[in-house]
């Protein structure tokens, strides 16, 4: 007997609206499918709108996770159509929210893996450790979330000597918590059992279906744009790429965790040899003419901006490709023959972020099923028709106060 | 005299009332327990240090609108809840809290009580997967389902894990396992394996992590009791605690000694047993991640039915030998 079960829009286990329509048979999924553009926020057409400046700040609202991640892909291709560099100092700063950022959304995802598991112990633990990354940044850039910090041409705020040695002092404390998890799974049988052999995403599928990120990592693909296309401090800064060949949920688990030691080691030797001097140049208002792409590692995976200009002060176009887009097709396959246990798990893993990824929607004409592209005077149109039709003045649509 | 005492014996200790009582209390223990092993504090503003916190969600949820799913069967919908408490409650009534006098055994008390007590335990189980089926949704049907599927897997092992006990002391009746066992303290060590497997047993039966399989909320969305609102949700959690209670005294009486000394000095026992079982529920609930339901099938036949037939072959070999 074939079912259909719909997880989402609404559901617990999802963060944010996204429809899985899965058809299992017993237990187990035979089919699954993902349905998108529940959050379509039109953010690519705003920022025609907005000069490059607010756009900064705009690009920062793209996802509340990784928000640095955005102004950064952002900034790097905007300064390299300026033609200007930031300073070593502005860099390395740079570079040391990139890393805490990555932190914070690491052990943010370990507590959401945990709560999707029902391991909520483990949620709570990773939870309380974020706030001490949270604290930091705080202490940095004045916000937990949203830091603001990036500006065309550098950085806005410096690290003093005092900040130095509070942030190596909780760093120290992040790695020792964060060695204690990576023995857990070593101690706690339910957690492994939980993790392994799910969600199985071969090598060659992982390359196939153009997945990023720890995602591909965990499949042992040693893809990681802060090697492959070195920007910021990164060329100078010692670090491995952290690989997993299990190709499951527990090898992204890993991959994650050694990405945090390898995080924290980043920073520690970022903020021991913190080069000296300023920390941005003057950036220009206008942007001469030309067009860009601009990879960055976000903790998700690569994030990639297209920013074309026309020479104004305001983007002719700006395209956003989130890691959590190049990750559906991966899902997808992820997703057959496994057990509706582990579906949230499976989503989870790759650690959507739903709104961040929607950059389109299509509209469907229900009664032919034909896709259709209308503009948006068709479409005001149309709505204002809808509603002299419906007769607005009628009791039933009255404010009743 | 005896009706005053049977009115009492019903209505407030250790009936209705106190059962009430004694279960919220439980399920405050456990929420504080379970907070602090997660490095939290827990309930904290209702009463002193969130004592009453419990009574005030059960009464929040019974204010709440009650709302029916159009397909569902509305007097099932509402039957299944009710009826759910008071098998609990029943099996409640027939722990030996009471029996003042041993040679005049309490008219609740009869041989074969244990198997009794252990059926009126499994009922809510039927009432979940009924209450899940009744509900006409996708995400409860399956849970109601998983329900049924896990009490295949733990019902065998708990019941032989009880009946070790029952069988070294040589009676089915709960007042003579339990105060064979105040006799003789010593031989309460024979079923210690027996003892772990009825705790991990209890946990699956209370459907708590790790085996809160059936209403796991990240991946059926509250499983069973996805369309319960209000005054039926509330119910069912009064039902889960007032079987927890039950459970662990079930427990209490068989493994350690059952609750001697009257009405105070029992109630005494019954408290401190109970508690320190509940406490081990917390921390398993703590400490693990929630199983998928084939590996519980598979933890259940592999590990806890033959650990409970080698307790059973232990107790009869010290049958044997005494």
């Amino acid at each position: 007997m074939k079912n259909k079960i719909t997880i989402g829009p609404q559901h617990p286990a999802l963060k944010e609206p996204i429809s899985l329509r899965l058809t299992y048979d017993g237990d187990i999924i035979t089919d699954a499918d993902l349905r998108l553009g529940y959050t379509h926020r039109g953010l690519e057409k705003l920022a025609e709108g907005k000069s490059y400046i607010q756009n900064l700040y705009l690009t920062e609202r793209i996802c509340g996770i990784c928000s640095h991640s955005h102004t950064t892909a952002f900034a790097l291709g905007v300064e390299q159509l300026m033609g200007i560099e930031p300073p070593k100092r502005g860099t390395a700063i740079r570079t040391i929210i990139a890393e805490l950022e990555r932190i914070h959304s690491h052990l943010l995802w370990l507590g959401v893996a945990a709560h999707e598991i029902g391991f909520d112990s483990f949620f709570m633990y990773t939870w309380r450790d974020r706030e001490h990354v949270l604290d930091i940044l705080e202490s940095i850039s004045g916000n937990r979330i949203h830091y603001a910090i990036n500006t065309f041409g550098g950085v806005r705020r410096d690290i003093d000597q005092d900040q130095r040695s509070t942030i190596l002092e909780q760093i120290a404390h992040l790695q020792k918590r964060t060695e204690y998890y990576l023995n857990l799974g070593k101690t706690e049988p339910t957690l492994t059992a939980r993790l392994a052999g799910v969600g199985k995403l071969s090598k060659e599928q992982a390359i196939d279906l153009c997945a990023v990120g720890p995602t591909t990592r965990a499949s042992g693909v040693a893809q990681d744009i802060r090697k492959d296309d070195p920007s910021l401090s990164y060329p100078d800064v010692p670090f491995e790429i952290a690989l997993s060949d299990t190709c499951d949920v527990l090898g992204r688990v890993v991959v994650r965790i050694k990405e945090l030691i390898s995080s924290y080691t980043i920073i520690e030797y970022l903020l021991k040899n913190l080069p000296d001097g300023e920390i941005r140049v003057k950036a220009p208002r206008k942007v001469p003419e030309g067009e860009v792409i601009s990879r960055y590692e976000a903790p998700r995976g690569e994030n990639i901006h297209y920013i074309k200009s026309n020479g104004t002060d305001k983007p002719e176009r700006l395209k956003v490709r989130a890691p959590t887009l190049a990750n559906y097709p991966a899902t997808v396959e992820m997703l057959k023959n496994v057990f509706i246990a582990d579906v949230p798990l499976i989503f989870a893993a790759i650690d959507p972020c739903v709104c961040c990824a929607e950059r389109v929607i299509e509209l469907v004409d229900s009664h032919t099923g034909r896709p259709e592209i209308i503009t948006m005077s068709q479409l005001r149109t149309e709505a204002n028709n809808y509603y002299r039709k419906k007769n607005i003045r009628n009791k039933e649509y009255l404010w009743p106060w | 005299m005896a009706v005053v005492k049977t009115l009492l014996y019903l209505f407030v200790y250790p009936g209705l009332l106190f059962l009430l009582l004694y279960s919220t209390f439980c399920e405050w223990v456990d929420r504080k327990l379970y907070a602090r092993f997660q490095n939290r504090i827990g309930p904290q503003y209702t009463g002193k240090q969130g004592i009453l916190q419990p009574i005030a969600d059960f009464i929040k949820l019974l204010v709440k609108e009650d709302i029916v799913p159009e397909k569902a069967d509305k007097t099932m919908f509402h039957f299944l809840p009710v009826f759910g408490i008071t098998t609990v409650m029943t099996a409640g009534l027939y722990l030996p809290l009471w029996n003042v006098s041993s040679i005049v055994p309490a008219y609740n008390s009869f041989p074969g009580d244990i198997i009794l007590v252990a059926y009126l335990l499994s009922l809510p189980t039927l009432i979940f997967f009924l209450a899940g089926w009744h509900s006409t949704n996708v995400f409860a049907g399956i849970g109601g389902v998983r329900v049924l599927t896990m009490l295949f897997a733990y019902e065998v092992p708990l019941l032989l894990a009880i009946l070790g006990p029952a069988l070294l002391a040589g009676s089915w009746r709960l007042a003579e396992i339990a105060r064979f066992f105040q006799h003789h303290p010593s031989l309460l060590i024979v079923n210690i394996i027996g003892f772990f497997v009825g705790l991990i047993t209890l946990q699956a039966k209370l459907e708590r992590v790790p085996f809160d399989i059936p209403h796991a909320e990240t991946e059926l969305a509250g499983g069973t009791f996805a369309e319960y609102t209000g005054r039926g949700l509330a119910y069912f959690r009064l039902l889960t605690d007032i079987q927890m209670v039950v459970g662990a005294g079930l427990l209490a009486t068989v493994f350690m000694g059952g609750f001697p000394g009257g009405i105070l000095l029992g109630l005494f026992h019954f408290i401190w047993k109970t508690l320190i079982i509940i406490a081990l529920l917390s921390l398993m609930r703590a400490g693990y991640a929630r199983l998928r339901i084939d590996q519980m099938v598979e933890f259940s036949w592999h590990w806890l039915a033959p650990l409970s037939v080698i307790q059973l072959a232990i107790v009869l070999l010290v049958k044997g030998a005494l």
